[in-house]
């Protein structure tokens, strides 16, 4: 295996004085699924943060594709073939759900109706939605219309923060199955989930943080079968 | 009783006056609302904005009239509005540049920007005076009415002359063409919808990959438009006085509040809303009164609620109730 397409490595820093990270490295691979689970408050969307160019570290580096991407700001780093769903307000509440994919087009100077219709076809509901604001939608509704969003920059590595949280368990199924067709595709995924157990089925790679730094770190299968890891976070 | 003079005083002193009056408060309310949506402060430099544009304006209609360039039945202010427009944009752009975009980049709290943008207002104010004087100007040439009282009369015999000045039909047809172009713009145009995503969600419209310092360009761009043609006519239906516009400041942030700030549909219904409730709070209603009601009926007063030395206070409580109750106005904009 040569050197991962993302990672931020040995990454320490916060958002004031205090380093909320320590150290935390996480990568993907191209074209698999990565996972980040942690108790709350761990540091896990400070990571995502971090690798997307939003907060400032101390010590570490950030790499796409073998290139040093530290100092690029997040707009940069979208342009370079990167795409975020926040964790919160990951949509544009006052606008369409088709204006909000639009938007997530919006550094793209070529036709994007078939980006926008391979997301339709991943997400029928939201073609049925197109024309309402994304608002009204439920919560499910808005985490597809986020991912949708992020994916219309047709980005090579997509980085998704908790998309199944609030959701109901069906439709929680229903999006880890998205997520799995998306990296079929080719797409890396770098994604934190509260729910670990479902998370690390289908991760390539897992990363268990704790108080900002890594504490494990191995196949998704490995972690599932580990004792330490089942008993403290996933529940024996 | 007579039902068609009631109606034509109706016309003349309520329905005509508050209409322009409320077309202009609207496009007033639309400036300081989409700054607070983008900017997210509350501009009180926009009444002397609008004064500044407008004086533009009038030095450059005189300088028309000098070398005989009119607009026919029109006046010619709207000629040189476009001309007022981009003097006042260029000030405003090198007004961010020189002021504002220094408090944003250290992400200063909007009640910051607030008393920056008085510093502004007391700059602008007093260019403004500077270049054109503290007097009142009548700017207003080309055909005074397209309907006068005497012909109507003549017309209908009816004891009561309807009067119907062309400024009030421009402004109103003008500010139906502007808002009907900010919308087609904010609505259906990459900029317009990059716009609204900002003022939606900033974080979120970074990570889009949207410019902001473009989308602070195109809206100061749009307020120098919307806050001088708001100005001009303005003075061309009533006069112009730099400390006028100053005053304009309260009615117009009322309507962008009662409207809900950062909402363009609530500031133009907000501006109808501050200016009807502000002409028919003012108005002494006997005379139409007199046309409906049974003689003995008819009171001795004026029955006027407010004389128009208080048509302020009607704005300030419209605006006070407004935030006592609904804060985020009729459309839900942001609660200040
Ligand atoms: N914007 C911020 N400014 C200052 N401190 C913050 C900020 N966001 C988070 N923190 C702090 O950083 C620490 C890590 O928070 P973070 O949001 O990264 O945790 P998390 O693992 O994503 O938790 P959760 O599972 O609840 O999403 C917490 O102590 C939190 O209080
Ligand atoms: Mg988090």
């Amino acid at each position: 295996m040569g050197a991962p397409f993302l990672i931020g490595e040995k990454m320490t820093g916060g958002y004031g004085a205090a380093d909320i990270l320590h150290d935390c490295t996480i990568a993907v691979e191209k074209g698999e699924i990565a996972v980040i689970v942690g108790p709350n408050g761990a540091g896990k969307s400070t990571a995502m943060k971090a690798v997307f160019g939003m907060l400032t570290l101390r010590h570490g580096q950030v790499r796409l594709d073998g290139e040093d991407i530290t100092a690029f700001s997040p707009q940069a780093r979208v342009a370079k073939g990167m795409a975020f769903v926040p964790q919160t307000d990951n949509v544009f509440l006052s606008m369409s759900v088709e204006e909000n994919l639009e938007m997530g087009a919006f550094l793209r100077r070529d036709d994007i109706r078939p980006t926008m219709a391979r997301i339709y076809d991943l997400f029928p509901v939201l073609k049925e939605k197109r024309r309402q604001a994304a608002g009204e939608l439920s919560g499910g509704q808005r985490q597809q219309v986020a991912v949708g969003r992020a994916l219309m920059t047709q980005p090579k590595v997509l980085m998704l923060d908790e998309p199944t949280a609030g959701v109901s368990p069906i439709v929680m199924d229903e999006l880890f199955d998205r997520i799995i067709e998306i990296s079929r595709t080719g797409i890396s995924i770098l994604m934190v989930e509260q729910n670990a157990r479902q998370a690390l089925n289908i991760a390539d790679k897992g990363y268990v943080l704790v108080q900002g730094a890594n504490r494990y770190t191995d196949t998704g299968e490995a972690l599932l079968a580990d004792p330490d890891v089942r008993k403290t976070f996933l529940g024996g | 009783m007579n039902i068609l003079d009631a109606i034509v005083v109706l016309l003349n002193y309520v329905i005509i006056p508050a209409t322009s009056y409320g077309a202009q408060l609207a496009l007033g309310a639309l400036g300081v609302t989409l700054i607070y949506g983008i900017l997210r402060f509350s501009n009180f430099a926009h009444g002397d904005t609008m004064a500044f544009g407008t004086a533009v304006t009038i030095l450059i209609t005189w300088a028309f009239q000098a070398a005989g360039i009119t607009f026919g039945p029109l006046p010619t202010a709207l000629l040189a509005l476009p001309l007022g427009i981009a003097v006042t944009a260029l000030v405003l752009l090198f007004t961010d540049r020189a002021v504002y975009r220094f408090y944003r980049r250290k992400k200063a709290a909007p009640v910051i920007l607030v008393i920056v943008s008085m510093g502004v207002m007391f700059v602008m104010n007093g260019l403004t005076r500077l270049i054109i004087g503290v007097q009142d100007q009548n700017f207003a040439d080309g055909q005074r009415f397209i309907i006068n009282a005497f012909q109507f009369r003549k017309m209908t015999g009816l004891a009561q002359g309807l009067a119907l000045r062309t400024t009030s039909v421009i402004t109103l047809l003008t500010a139906i063409i502007v808002v009907a172009a900010l919308f087609w713009f904010l609505n259906h145009t990459r900029t317009g919808k990059s716009m609204r995503a900002f003022a939606d969600n900033e974080d979120l419209a970074l990570l889009s990959g949207i410019n902001p310092e473009r989308v602070v360009t195109v809206t100061w761009l749009l307020v120098a438009g919307l806050a001088t043609t708001a100005g001009v006519l303005y003075g061309l239906d009533k006069s112009f006085m730099p400390f006028t516009y100053f005053q304009l400041l309260l009615p117009i942030f009322a309507a962008a509040v009662v409207g809900g700030l950062g909402n363009p549909l609530g500031a133009i219904v907000g501006g109808f809303v501050v200016a009807f409730s502000e002409v028919m709070s003012t108005y002494a209603w006997r005379m139409v009164a007199a046309y409906v009601l049974p003689r003995s009926l008819v009171p001795g007063g004026l029955m006027q609620l407010l004389t128009t030395d208080y048509k302020f206070a009607v704005s300030f409580a419209i605006l006070v109730a407004v935030l006592l109750f609904k804060p985020t106005g009729i459309f839900k904009g942001k609660s200040v």
